[in-house]
């Protein structure tokens, strides 16, 4: 194995010290990024830790496949989520695993706390602490991202990971951004970030990675390139994006609308992938090492409250998942005004999924009286009304007040102190991802270990379900759910985006790691996704986290999905073929 | 006719770095030490990318800066010959372009050997190998 990828770098924020440490032992187990990282969230993060204090490690790494082979592109970050209060996972496109891979890294540690806001540079695989005092409180991560790229070396080959007021304030579902448009977006890293008084990390690389077997490694890169460029897996993500589900969703009523009072709207959204296509993308981004660049962004023109022909334009990424929490969620008919909503979570560095279930529930709530302009401030958040939603963003990335204070804690907090529980989206903690689908979503967000969509794509199952006119039992459910999560596993420790899973088999893993003198049969990966899975399990375990008893949300079992209302007690037993899967035959690992 | 490497269309670039890193396997390798290719933003993804490469200039000033004779013309672009070079850095300041890449580990230059390994891994048209003289 690569000497370069079993190196850790080890960085203190409170002693301003780092160092590197030498762990062969970890890579050779688990190969690196998601089986890596859990190993060393176990060994750092004490139990009990608060996600805020200082001792809660920020874990990023890269896998043997960063970035050698096509859509090896991902990096993983672990740490106690402040959303969850259990595990923190997110992974992140962009140039950071190429960067962090080539700055001769396999995974780097953050521990402590900076008394005064810094950020850190890796130039060279040196570490470096600069004052980001001047940077604290600006107003748009743009802004952090933009002055960090002028003033920092690297250009071409680095990652600038920062966050925005939202991180500095703690909001527990604040991202950390990337190269502006991909994040870590998920369980609140940003606001780990924020609580360490770190407000960027800058990671610099081009250093080279030895390949043991050059012929067989060119011969199988070449096959793996066409298969990606040729495959329908390329034309799916590279001419719509994921913008592409809103319209079949739409179709079959399994896109979420008005905090899942409804399935559908009449006609096609105007935040269709296609509509968007037509009539505002501007352009597209790869992230380091993937020929599909499905990162889209469109042109937001707005034209001057008061002058005549002056306008500014914006670039704003979409994906299926914002134009679902910003869009449909919250019941916008205009594509322009979705496409606010989006830059303004960019620009305050918020999770897009949860912003806009929390304005969901924000906007139920308000509706039926649980709260009133005496806590909203004298907004009143209503369907389709982009310009309370864009004041309420502002309010809760700021903190402003004891309402929006708890926004910021997600809809589990926010109910549990104003009630409508029975309508607040949220699964282990961790807001609904946009798929109503049936019941292998719901199994997916209540089951995953990041209670997300990306888990075990339980949304997939039902899709296929309803086009074979097929049905699973509980236990058939959670046993695939349980496969495709361990399998996803091994593509998030290698680390390769989960658009390629069906490009990556076991036999192409096997290949590829040959190639690279790290010999695993296909049986050794399919232990390991299992034994990952079930260090994931253990850790939440170990910090409360209980399946069995996991609440569910009313809504989600009141409103029909394409395969019928969706009833608690098929769920229960589904959690329960779960719980015996991850916790395997002899306990839990 | 010879042929050498074009930026045939940088407004399509997408930043996935693929021919950067196909340099690099030139040599069995992975990463980006010895590319001779690389791509930037210009001022922020939204705004787009260039593509930095050797363009084949016909009276390459890499070349005549070259106090030891280490970079010689070649039918196409230069060819570098790392025994003679001292590690001066004075092409990588001769090329306006920024297209004298520095291998920080061997301390040589990278320059642009105008293969086209790079063109056949672009899956967006960006750069292609064409006619010298065409373009």
């Amino acid at each position: 194995m690569d000497k370069g990828l079993t190196r850790v770098l080890r960085i203190d924020l409170t002693k301003k010290r780092s160092w590197v440490e030498e762990r062969p032992d970890l890579f050779e187990k688990a190969l690196g990024g998601a089986g890596v990282a859990i190993e060393l969230l176990h060994e750092l993060c004490p139990k009990g830790a608060d996600p805020l204090s200082p001792e809660n490690p920020i874990i990023l790494a890269v896998g043997p496949l960063n970035p050698l082979f096509p859509l090896a592109s991902k990096a993983v970050a672990m740490f106690k989520s402040p959303h969850t209060g259990n595990l923190g996972e997110s992974h992140c496109g962009g140039r950071a695993a190429l960067a962090l891979r080539l700055a001769g890294f396999g995974a780097l540690v953050i521990q402590g706390r900076s008394e005064v806001p810094v950020y850190l540079t890796v130039h060279r695989g040196r570490v470096q602490f600069r004052d980001a005092r001047a940077l604290w409180g600006l107003s748009s991560s743009l802004t952090v991202g933009r002055v960090l790229r002028e003033i920092e070396p690297g250009s071409g080959a680095r990652t600038i990971l920062r966050i925005g007021r939202a991180g500095e304030r703690l909001v527990t579902y604040a991202t950390v951004i990337a190269e502006t448009y991909r994040h870590f977006g998920r369980l609140g890293l940003g606001a780990v970030f924020g609580s360490k008084n770190l407000k960027a990390l800058v990671i610099s690389g081009t250093g080279t990675i030895p390949i043991p077997d050059p012929p067989r490694y060119q011969k199988l890169y070449r096959d793996l390139w066409e298969r990606a460029t040729r495959s329908d897996l390329m034309r799916k993500y590279h001419d719509l994006g994921t913008a592409q589900n809103i319209r079949p969703l739409n179709h079959i009523g399994a896109l979420p609308v008005r905090n899942l009072l409804a399935t559908a709207y009449d006609q096609e959204p105007a935040f269709s992938g296609e509509r968007l296509a037509e009539g505002f993308l501007g352009r597209r981004l790869a992230c380091s090492a993937c020929p599909v660049a499905c990162i889209h962004l469109a042109i937001l023109r707005e034209p001057h409250p008061h002058e005549p022909y002056f306008y500014k334009t914006t670039f704003v990424s979409y994906d299926h998942e914002p134009l679902y929490a910003l869009g449909s969620m919250l019941g916008m008919k205009r594509a322009e005004d979705v496409l606010k909503l989006i830059d303004a979570v960019e620009v305050w560095g918020m999770d897009a999924i949860t912003t806009g279930v929390v304005l969901a529930w924000a906007t139920e709530a308000f509706s039926r009286g649980l709260i009133s302009e005496r806590e909203t401030g004298g907004l009143r958040p209503a369907w389709g009304q982009p310009e309370p939603y864009l004041e309420m963003i502002r309010r809760i990335a700021n903190r402003e007040g004891e309402f929006y204070t708890a926004l910021g804690q997600g809809v589990r907090v926010a109910s549990a102190r104003y009630g409508g529980e029975e309508f607040a989206l949220h699964f282990g903690g961790n807001e609904m991802p946009g798929y109503h689908t049936g019941p292998g979503a719901l199994l997916t967000y209540l089951s995953g270990a990041r209670h997300s969509h990306l888990d075990s794509a339980g949304y997939a199952v039902d899709q296929e379900c309803l086009q074979r006119g097929a049905s699973l039992s509980p236990e058939e459910l959670a046993q695939r759910l349980f496969a495709e999560e361990a399998r996803r596993q091994v593509l998030s420790s290698l680390v390769v985006c989960f658009f390629a899973r069906g490009i990556y088999d076991s036999e192409t893993i096997r290949a590829a790691l040959a190639t690279l003198g790290v010999e695993r049969s296909t049986q050794d990966l399919q232990t390991l996704g299992v034994q990952i899975l079930r260090r994931k399990h253990a850790f939440k375990q170990r910090e409360g986290f209980e399946l069995a008893t996991l609440p569910i949300p009313k809504r989600a079992l009141q409103t029909p999905t394409p395969r019928g209302t969706v009833e608690e007690a098929f769920l229960r037993r589904a959690l329960g073929e779960m719980q015996r899967l991850l916790e395997g035959e002899h306990g839990m690992a | 006719m010879p042929k050498r490497l074009a930026v045939v269309d940088p407004g399509r670039c997408v930043d996935c770095l693929l021919c950067a890193l196909a340099c690099s396997r030139r040599f069995g390798e992975g990463g980006l030490a010895r590319s001779a290719i690389a791509v930037r933003s210009v001022g922020g993804v939204e705004h787009g990318f260039v593509v930095i490469v050797c363009r084949a200039c016909p009276d390459p000033p890499c070349a005549a800066s070259c106090p030891v004779g280490a970079i010689t013309k070649a039918p196409v672009g230069v060819r570098v010959q790392p025994d003679r070079c001292i590690g001066c850095r004075t092409c990588v300041l001769a090329c306006p372009f920024g297209a004298v890449h520095w291998d920080e580990e061997s301390n040589k230059p990278v320059i642009c050997v105008h293969c086209g390994l790079c063109a056949s891994f672009c899956p967006h048209g960006v750069i292609a190998l064409e006619e010298v003289g065409s373009g």
